[in-house]
């Protein structure tokens, strides 16, 4: 079945007393023993829920996993991921990712005796350099966030495989509608599924979608004894962002690849980071659908990025993305944050820098609000 | 103000936009910054989200600590609250804890080497001497899940204070209605709110109050960083739930009284747990540091056999794990609640294989009692 198919068909025919089409939210914390030992599969909603477990199985569907875990945020999802791992372990990540992720690493889960070692894993030197005997995983974003470099997954998991250890891809700017991690090796698929799967800027939520049994029971214990599980309600509304999930994605790199072709002709911009520019495109383009609907951008002059920002009027000045409304971020102050300004400037994560999560409006009005932001007062 | 009136009057009733009686669901993950400048309240949903901000300050002021977090599920705000610790730290926790706490500390917390001694924490002795160089925190549960063992509050405070410790309780059974730890001097007060505050079997929830403005802000990061946090509409169920608490406790603990007190006149049940019954050990604690008994009764049955065919005789209360709902919910710990313990710690700790658990709801008493009568196939004639 071609993916649209399937995204569209999530929870339907499920329902089999009512034949209700649209899956119901289940509510209930507990359920009825019919008898002791008599379980009928659900015991109590942490362990697991009717409405989660269609989103569960479905983004496992997706993404061509085993099993698929739904959790309260992106976060959650990740910090159940890192359960797996024990004091003395080392991970090695994506030199530019999420600061969210950033913080949870070398914040918490450094305290707890796990490290870090961020590398640029477009270069394959790097992570053999990094890697070391107590080396169990590595973790990458591609295309990287907020700076758009596209990693090859197919070499990562070749070496993740090689020296046995966990591959896992933060999937979240592509979706499954465009990248299937799991397809090129990843052994663990993650996505904050608050942003393209949900797609409306109303639901916090994360997944996480494993490969094999084994790992599958094990992330299966984390998820049920942390408890970060994700509330019915917001599992419906999850599945019901998904079911446009096709449909927007097309609309979002659309309009985010003919903004990118216009900022990289505007004299108020320096520079474009959308991976079809990159050197990296043929790499995108073999593990990939499309390009995704993120792109960043350097302005020229810094002092003006508070003009800029104050001057837009339909691009909304929010953290987050994957909407159908436009937002543009801010990193240097937002979602990067957390991140020390030396590592964020080694990086490239600089004060002049924009991301902007393209919408599905007319991207002739994106545009034009884009331009006058950028040309007013100057 | 009274507990009652705080309930419905604690600034967090009404929308201060439209004078909405109820406060709106923002079903919103990030929020607009309408000057560049100026970061506003809300940014985005995982820090802050107005639905969950009336949450959780209504919690914190039941519980008369300085904040409140909302959390997707109890065990989500436990695992969090024992992130505030780092490895080589040490923990004294009741012996008869909650399972799922029992499970997170013995195979993941340990992992990061949080290092735990379980004791019976309604010996201050035993507890006094578990304290080691590193430990940093005596986590309490009071009265115990399931047999309602009741922990000296005060003591507890005591001894913490002496050794310089944090103190942890889980308040799930008794909520701020009965007992309000914070008050004594707990430091953290942490709820299943899946169970008597959200009350009606359907949502799924976890909170934490804190009392010091220090401590607080060091566990909003976490809260924030790890990202466990109740979902919107949950939050709204959960406010909407707290505005019966009390009288739903009320009426909950009446019938448990009635039910304890009858099914020690059966000759069928060979021990009853309820902290209201005068003969049972905690009772003058209890009603020393709690204003009630709770809707909790355990009882023995002897064996799994006899525990078994009670249990596929009984009509009225839902066979299944869980408690503190409007409808009432009979448990079998040994299998249920307590599974994930070892069989031999269970059994030390009176979890035996005849316990069963009945969390009492909102039903008559009347018809519960003559549903357990019949169930027990008790030779005693039914009489309240």
């Amino acid at each position: 079945m071609h993916i649209e198919s399937v995204l569209t068909q999530i929870g339907s025919k499920k329902e089999k007393k009512t034949g209700a089409i649209n899956y119901p939210v289940y509510f209930a914390t507990t359920y009825e023993h019919v008898g002791l030992g008599e379980s009928t599969g659900y015991d109590y909603s942490r362990t697991s829920n009717p409405t989660r477990d269609v989103l569960e199985d479905a983004i496992a569907e997706l993404e061509e996993g085993d099993a698929g875990f739904a959790c309260s945020s992106g976060m959650a999802a990740i910090q159940t991921v890192l359960g797996l791992f024990s004091r003395g372990d080392h991970l090695i990540v994506s030199l530019d990712l999420y600061g969210g992720s950033y913080r949870l690493f070398e914040q918490i889960m450094t305290r707890f005796g796990l490290s870090f070692t961020y590398v640029d894993l477009r270069d394959p030197s790097n992570v053999v350099q990094a890697i070391h005997s107590k080396t169990r995983a590595i973790f990458v974003e591609t295309p990287t966030n907020p700076l758009m470099r596209v990693i090859d997954l197919s070499m990562i998991s070749e070496f993740a495989q090689k020296h046995n250890l966990l591959h896992i891809v933060d999937n979240t700017f592509m979706t499954p509608y465009l990248q299937k991690p799991i397809r090129w090796g990843a052994d663990i698929v993650l996505h904050s599924g608050t942003k393209y799967l949900g797609g409306h800027n109303d639901v916090l939520a994360g997944l996480i979608v494993t490969k094999g049994t084994e790992l599958s029971e094990k992330v299966s214990f984390l998820h049920n004894s942390i408890g970060a599980v994700l509330s019915p309600l917001d599992a419906w509304l999850l599945i019901r962002g998904m079911k446009t999930l096709a449909l927007r994605m097309e609309k979002h790199q659309e309009n985010a690849y003919q903004l990118a072709e216009f900022l990289r002709s505007h004299p108020e911009v320096d520079q474009v980071f959308y991976p079809v520019f990159s050197g990296e495109k043929d790499i995108q383009q073999k593990q990939a659908q499309g390009f995704g609907g993120m792109l960043s951008f350097r302005v020229k002059e810094g002092r003006r990025i508070a003009s800029i920002l104050e001057r837009l009027q339909l691009i909304a000045f929010a953290e987050s993305l994957g909407g159908v409304e436009s937002l543009i971020t801010y990193p240097a102050t937002q979602t990067h944050a957390d991140i020390p300004e030396k590592v964020r400037k080694e990086i490239g994560v600089c004060d002049r820098l924009l991301r902007l999560s393209v919408g599905i409006e007319h991207v002739e009005d994106l545009q034009k609000d884009l331009d006058q932001a950028l040309k007013g007062g100057s | 103000m009274r507990f009652e009136t705080k309930l419905l009057h604690n600034g967090n009733e009404v929308d201060e936009h439209t004078g909405a009686a109820s406060i709106p669901i923002y079903q919103a993950s990030t929020y607009h910054r309408f000057q560049v400048e100026a970061q506003g309240e809300f940014e985005y949903a995982r820090g802050g989200n107005p639905t969950r901000n009336a949450l959780e300050d209504t919690i914190a002021k039941l519980e008369q600590g300085t904040a409140g977090f909302a959390f997707a599920s109890g065990m989500a705000a436990i695992s969090t609250a024992f992130l505030l610790f780092s490895p080589g730290d040490h923990l004294v926790v009741s012996q008869d804890v909650y399972g799922g706490t029992y499970r997170a500390l013995t195979s993941i917390f340990s992992r990061l080497g949080i290092e735990v001694s379980f004791v019976d924490t309604t010996n201050l002795h035993e507890v006094e001497q578990a304290i080691q160089k590193n430990t940093k925190a005596i986590c309490v549960e009071t009265p115990s899940n399931p047999i309602l063992k009741v922990t000296d509050l005060k003591g507890i405070v005591q001894i913490a204070k002496q050794y310089h410790l944090k103190t942890i309780i889980d308040n799930t059974f008794m909520t701020p209605v009965y007992q309000n730890p914070i008050s004594l001097g707990f430091d953290i007060v942490i709820h299943s709110a899946t169970k008597f505050i959200g009350g009606h079997s359907d949502v799924l929830a976890g909170l934490v109050v804190i009392k010091d403005r220090g401590l607080a802000a060091q566990f909003r990061q976490l809260h924030v960083a790890l990202g466990a946090v109740l979902g919107v509409q949950d939050c709204w169920l959960l406010l909407r739930g707290l505005k019966t608490l009390h009288t739903r406790m009320i009426t909950s603990t009446r019938s448990a009284q009635k039910i304890a007190e009858w099914l020690q006149e059966q000759p069928e049940v060979k021990s009853v747990y309820y902290t209201g019954l005068p003969n049972h050990p905690g009772h003058h604690l209890q009603e020393k540091q709690a204003s009630g008994h709770g809707a909790v009764v355990s009882f023995d049955l002897g064996s799994r056999k006899k525990a078994f065919e009670f249990m596929n005789r009984l009509t009225l209360p839902l066979v299944a794990v869980s408690l503190g709902a409007v409808e009432s919910i009979l448990s079998y710990p040994a299998q249920m609640s307590h599974a994930s313990m070892p069989k031999e710690i269970r059994e030390q700790h009176g979890i035996t294989d005849g316990l069963l658990r009945l969390s009492v709801g909102l039903e008559h008493v009347e018809d519960l009692i003559k549903d357990i009568s019949q169930a027990l196939q008790s030779r005693k004639t039914y009489s309240l």
